[in-house]
């Protein structure tokens, strides 16, 4: 379990985020929802090692995430940017053996890895095309590979028996409609293979369709945790997404057994009149 | 199928260096032959029998030409071109951006105002010590001088821990214009023998090579190298961005680090010896990435051979062109050099890749 308690991180005066805890259970796919700016970036980028936490504390696999060496903690787990851009005309193949950095692995070996990741990840189609070339949903998958490989095999301290997390930020922001679907089931495929998932995502119906467990982040607080069934309700997105001046509302729908979350228009019409007035004022 | 695929990877690696060391080889048999006085391809050959002890030694014009003015300069343009070509290939993977040379980030232009410094005030303050320690001093504070510049240039450009590709190039145009300002002044008090000696020193000179100056760059040099070929495998993570190199298990600030001091080492102590010889930095590792790949296993030590390729091909023409006298270096370097960067900038422009 990568399991992290009371996670707090203030910079200057401001609270980012306050006593945040979590859990990610191998199998599970957690996912963390939260407006613009509630720090969910920030927690995940203190459960990677990126930053520190002012107080609490990250366990791995029961130990202290501070007692891993850089090289050890990259052979458990791998984190997937929103995007990921590079300045040097790669080809697919060699940003994807990137993630076999961390591992002391021949190339014999680095190879048949990739090769088993690219045809888990539909990539083989692209082998040997210029990274700069792709669309931005297939850099993504390519980037999906990348990090996949550095979680995959592995004999660094027995390493490989261990579980395995992937904490992936943002994943979809740019991703069309079948790009996002396609990702985050590859992402729900690794829960199947007893990794560890932890994703950030913006769209609200895509992460109650994907994800086992669910936590909503509001300006640093935990407004909710939980398994999705229990805690997604009407009252719980609507204080997460309501600011002081706008108020959301949301209509839950459910389809087949499918949750759908629905904003309501009345809140639209509000932000126009809101915008009106201020118009009105300035004039 | 694997291990097919990785067995023509490292032996197509192999094969386009073993083909460019063919190459430099090739260019250091031409330029023992090329120049001033002429010798031919047995007059080497009966040289080195003479070294070798096989033919008896005769001590003519032909040998001291050979060993005593073309050798140590062949040396020192090799050394300096693979420092050159190596650094320029190692900060542009560092700083995940094409357009970075040592003279963009001030090494060139700090090394320059070391120089300037150990050329004029200590010559003339201390003559004793300049006089029995020059060849030490130059590149020692050419060294430091390169240092500072680089690392106040990487200071200004970090921000919340990470490096800033916009504050680095505009950073790196303040220091070598604070640096300058300094040479500026220091040429303004100069008397007229040390202007045309730091005027010569600025257009890059390698004749000037001696075999106690190439005992001081081969070790330096050298270290430079092997360390930075050694950082190969972190640069290419790090062209992801260095979060994620960070997350990929890379010691993202040593990296940073090593490849900064490496690169002032051999950049600094190059301009100290030879003077600022632009574009080869530059032009190098972009020639490579076009030709081969953008692997840095393969840039790395592509780059260093390239370099020195380029540097003895610059310094045949320097010698021939208008021989009996010599063109500056950093003329013909930057004839070659400036019009491919145009080209470079233009096609990125094009293709969007900054």
């Amino acid at each position: 379990m990568l399991r992290a308690t009371d996670i707090s991180r203030t910079i200057g005066q401001k609270t980012i985020l306050n006593r945040c805890s979590l859990t990610i259970t191998p199998g599970r796919f957690t996912a963390v929802v939260g407006a613009n700016g509630a720090g969910k970036s920030t927690l995940l980028r203190i459960i990677s090692g990126e930053n520190q936490s002012d107080n609490g504390h990250i366990h791995l696999n029961g130990k202290p995430l501070e007692d891993f060496p850089n090289r050890e903690l990259s052979q458990l787990r791998a984190v997937l940017p929103q995007q990921t851009t590079v300045n040097f005309p790669f080809t697919v193949e060699q940003v994807i053996e990137i993630g076999r950095y961390a591992h002391r692995t021949s190339d014999q070996e680095n190879q048949q890895i990739i090769n088993e990741v690219m045809q888990l990840t539909g990539l083989i189609p692209f082998q040997g095309r210029a990274y700069q070339t792709l669309s931005g949903g297939e850099q993504q998958r390519v980037q999906m590979a990348r990090v996949i490989a550095q979680l995959w095999g592995g004999t660094y301290r027995g390493a490989l028996s261990q579980p395995r997390y992937l904490l992936l930020d943002e994943p979809t922001s740019s991703l069309d409609l079948a790009q996002q679907q396609r990702l985050l089931g590859l992402a729900q495929d690794l829960c199947s293979r007893s990794f560890g998932l932890l994703a950030i995502l913006h769209d609200l119906n895509l992460a109650v369709q994907y994800a086992d467990d669910i936590l909503f982040l509001k300006q640093g607080e935990t407004v909710a945790y939980g398994a999705v069934e229990e805690d997604v309700t009407k009252e719980v997105i609507e204080e997460t997404f309501s600011h002081p001046e706008q108020r959301l509302a949301v209509r839950l729908i459910r389809d087949q057994g499918q949750l759908i979350i629905v904003p309501q228009v009345s809140t639209r019409k509000s932000f126009i009149t809101l915008n009106e007035n201020r118009y009105e004022s300035h004039s | 199928m694997p291990s097919v695929l990785t067995v023509r990877k490292s032996n197509s690696r192999t094969l386009t260096l073993s083909l460019l060391s063919v190459l430099l080889i090739g260019l250091l048999l031409s330029s023992l032959v090329v120049g001033a006085v002429s010798i031919g391809l047995t007059d080497v050959l009966r040289v080195a029998g003479q070294k070798l002890g096989i033919v008896a030694d005769t001590q003519d014009t032909t040998q001291i030409v050979l060993l005593s003015i073309r050798l140590p300069r062949l040396i020192f343009t090799v050394l300096i071109g693979a420092a050159l070509g190596l650094s320029g290939a190692a900060l542009q993977g560092l700083f995940r951006n094409p357009l970075v040379e040592p003279g963009i980030i001030g090494i060139s232009s700090g090394a320059a105002l070391g120089a300037i410094f150990v050329i004029m005030f200590v010559s003339s303050q201390f003559p004793e010590l300049a006089e029995r320690f020059q060849s030490w001093l130059l590149p020692l504070f050419a060294f430091f001088g390169g240092l500072a510049a680089t690392y106040l240039t990487l200071q200004l450009s970090q921000a919340e821990g990470r490096t800033h590709i916009t504050y680095l190039i505009l950073a790196g145009v303040a220091v070598a214009a604070l640096a300058g300002a300094a040479i500026g002044l220091a040429v303004f008090y100069a008397d007229d023998n040390q202007l045309r000696a730091y005027t010569f020193w600025t257009l890059g000179d390698l004749s000037a090579a001696t075999w106690d100056k190439v005992s001081i760059l081969t070790p330096l040099v050298g270290l430079a190298i092997v360390g930075l070929l050694a950082v190969a495998r972190p640069l290419n993570a790090i062209a992801l961005g260095e979060a994620e190199a960070f997350h990929s298990g890379v010691a993202v600030e040593r990296v940073k680090l090593t490849v900064v001091l490496l690169s002032a080492l051999a950049v600094g102590v190059s301009v100290a010896f030879s003077g600022i010889i632009g574009f080869v930095g530059l032009v190098v590792p972009h020639i490579v990435r076009i030709a081969f790949t953008s692997d840095q296993r393969l840039v790395l030590p592509a780059s260093a051979l390239g370099g020195a390729c380029l540097l003895l091909l610059a310094d045949m023409l320097a010698r021939t062109v208008v021989a009996p006298a010599e063109l500056p270096i950093g003329v013909i370097t930057a004839t070659i050099g400036a019009p491919f960067f145009i080209y470079l900038l233009k096609s990125t422009q094009k293709r969007r890749l900054i």
